[in-house]
Formats: structure tokens, C-alpha cells, sequence
């Protein structure tokens, strides 16, 4: 659609908002797989433990919100795969936890403070993930 | 008490964020990463949207302290390791394999179906066995 992007600008500035107040509220890194990471291997004190768990359920909770109750439509589509969603999950899980960071972390966060860790991560993740679909669409054909 | 309302509102708009800007559609992910296919630069404007108001909040980071007390992170290690590389390349593959990224796996739960539910059990599975992954691969650096 032609007007993507004006609502790509528009979400992105609503994380990039969301970052800025988790950063100079509660001195925070606003990284999606370093807070849900965090949670379950049990990192830091309770406190700490409860505000991740307040941060997913609003992660969570204003898109429910929005789609179901303010009835704003979603378009999505994902495989149905299992084998293929398992172990992409498992790679996303392990990858972003090794490295320290994911799209939010070390995108976002990261490259907005000219980290080179951050921008490094970002290029070898957007590089591995388009060989992957250039992979999936050449040799196997598909993208499901 | 603020620092949960904070973690709550950051979620919240990191959450909304996500919803409007598409990028909780796998599809749309795996548009961007497909260089060539028609290509979907709606990432682009969704990273640059989240990078401005991150930009300026790390601006006003040095000599002040969060609002809640505390400090801000410290300055971004200078130097790349073995566990951002082979991390975020993992990362990519998983990301490229089937489009959802950590964020936007948390954001879309209610909506994405069995499908968004299995992978992010899997991506929990991940985070738990990456201590495993990081120890050899901080091993292979130690013996190198």
C-alpha cells in the first residue's frame, strides 16, 4: 500500500518514544529480547523482575486492545510450518541472547547512540536474514 | 511505584508502535528482507521514525541520572566478540526463516494464532539454552 510507510514512520516514532521514556525514566535499555530474556533466566532483583513483567503485559495488552476491543484490523501472515517455526524460534531465542540484543536493543536503542556493536549486529542481521529468504525463495521455492 | 507506570507506558507505546506500523505482519518483514521480490522499505521508515526521539534521549544522558534514580547504561562496549557476531547471525537466520523478531513476536500474541504462540515458545526455549551456546563460544575465544 502506498501509505506504509507514512504509518511505519508513524509506529516507529511511537518505539522510539517508548525508548527514550523507559531510558530516561528508569535508566533502561528498551530491548525486547533483553527484558523477556531477562525475566525468565531470572536476572535481577524482584523489583526488576516485576517491572519486565509489567513492560511485556503492556507490550502485549495495547495491541490486544487495539485489535480487539478498538477493532482497528491487523494484517498479518506467517507460516503455518511447525518445523520451520520451532526452529526459527529457537534460533531467534538463542542468537538474540548471545548477542546481547535484537532489532529493539541493538537496532533502536543501539545504532541511536552510534554503538558499534549495535550497528554491527544490525548489518549481520539484516545480511543473514536476506540471504535466508533469498535461500528459501530460490532453492526451495517459497517462504512457507 | 512510578518506575512500574513508566515500564508500563513504554510498553505500551513500544506495543502500539509495532500494531501501526506493520511490522508485527512476518509478511512484511520478510518483504523488507527480500531484495528481490518487490522490495517493502517500510523497516527502513520505521527504524529511522523509533531512531530520532532515541537519538535525542541519549542526548540528554550525560551528567543527569533516570527519574527513578539510579544510572543510565554504560557507553557501548567498543569492541565485537564472537557472541555478537555468531549471535546475531543465528539472530538473522531465525528472523529471516519465518519474520518475527522478538518485539513484534511479544506484540502480535493475540492475534498471530497457533503459529505466532509456537514460535515464541520456541524463541523462550532459545533464550534458556543460550547460556549453553554463549560458553563455547566464549571457550572458542579463550583457546584463540
Amino acid at each position: 500500500m502506498q501509505q506504509d510507510w507514512i504509518w511505519g514512520l508513524l509506529g516507529g516514532g511511537l518505539i522510539g518514544l517508548g525508548g527514550a521514556l523507559l531510558l530516561l525514566g528508569n535508566g533502561r535499555i528498551m530491548g525486547a529480547s533483553g527484558i523477556l530474556g531477562g525475566l525468565i533466566t531470572r536476572v535481577g532483583d524482584r523489583a526488576l523482575q516485576l517491572e519486565r513483567l509489567v513492560f511485556l503485559a503492556a507490550v502485549i495488552g495495547v495491541p490486544l486492545f487495539m485489535h480487539r476491543i478498538a477493532d482497528i484490523p491487523v494484517e498479518t501472515t506467517v507460516t503455518r510450518n511447525i518445523p520451520l517455526l520451532v526452529s526459527a524460534g529457537i534460533l531467534v531465542g538463542v542468537g538474540t541472547r548471545v548477542a546481547n540484543g535484537c532489532t529493539s536493543g541493538h537496532g533502536v536503542c543501539g545504532i541511536s547512540r552510534l554503538s558499534l556493536r549495535g550497528i554491527t549486529a544490525t548489518v549481520l542481521y539484516i545480511g543473514a536474514g536476506a540471504l535466508t529468504v533469498a535461500a528459501m525463495r530460490h532453492i526451495f521455492g517459497a517462504l512457507s | 511505584m512510578i518506575r512500574f507506570v513508566i515500564a508500563a507506558l513504554s510498553g505500551g507505546l513500544f506495543g502500539a508502535g509495532l500494531f501501526l506500523s506493520g511490522m508485527t505482519n512476518p509478511g512484511k518483514v520478510q518483504g523488507f528482507l527480500d531484495l528481490s521480490a518487490a522490495w517493502d522499505p517500510t523497516l527502513i521508515f520505521v527504524m529511522g521514525g523509533a531512531l530520532v526521539p532515541m537519538a535525542l534521549a541519549w542526548r540528554l544522558t550525560p551528567n543527569r541520572a533516570p527519574l527513578v534514580g539510579g544510572t543510565f547504561p554504560a557507553p557501548s562496549a567498543a569492541h565485537l566478540d564472537r557472541k555478537l557476531i555468531t549471535g546475531s547471525v543465528l539472530f538473522g537466520v531465525g528472523w529471516g526463516l519465518v519474520g518475527l523478531c522478538p518485539g513484534p513476536a511479544i506484540a502480535s500474541l493475540s492475534y498471530q494464532g497457533a503459529s505466532g504462540a509456537i514460535f515464541l515458545l520456541a524463541m523462550i526455549c532459545g533464550m534458556q539454552l543460550s547460556p549453553m551456546v554463549a560458553i563455547q563460544l566464549d571457550r572458542a575465544t579463550a583457546k584463540a
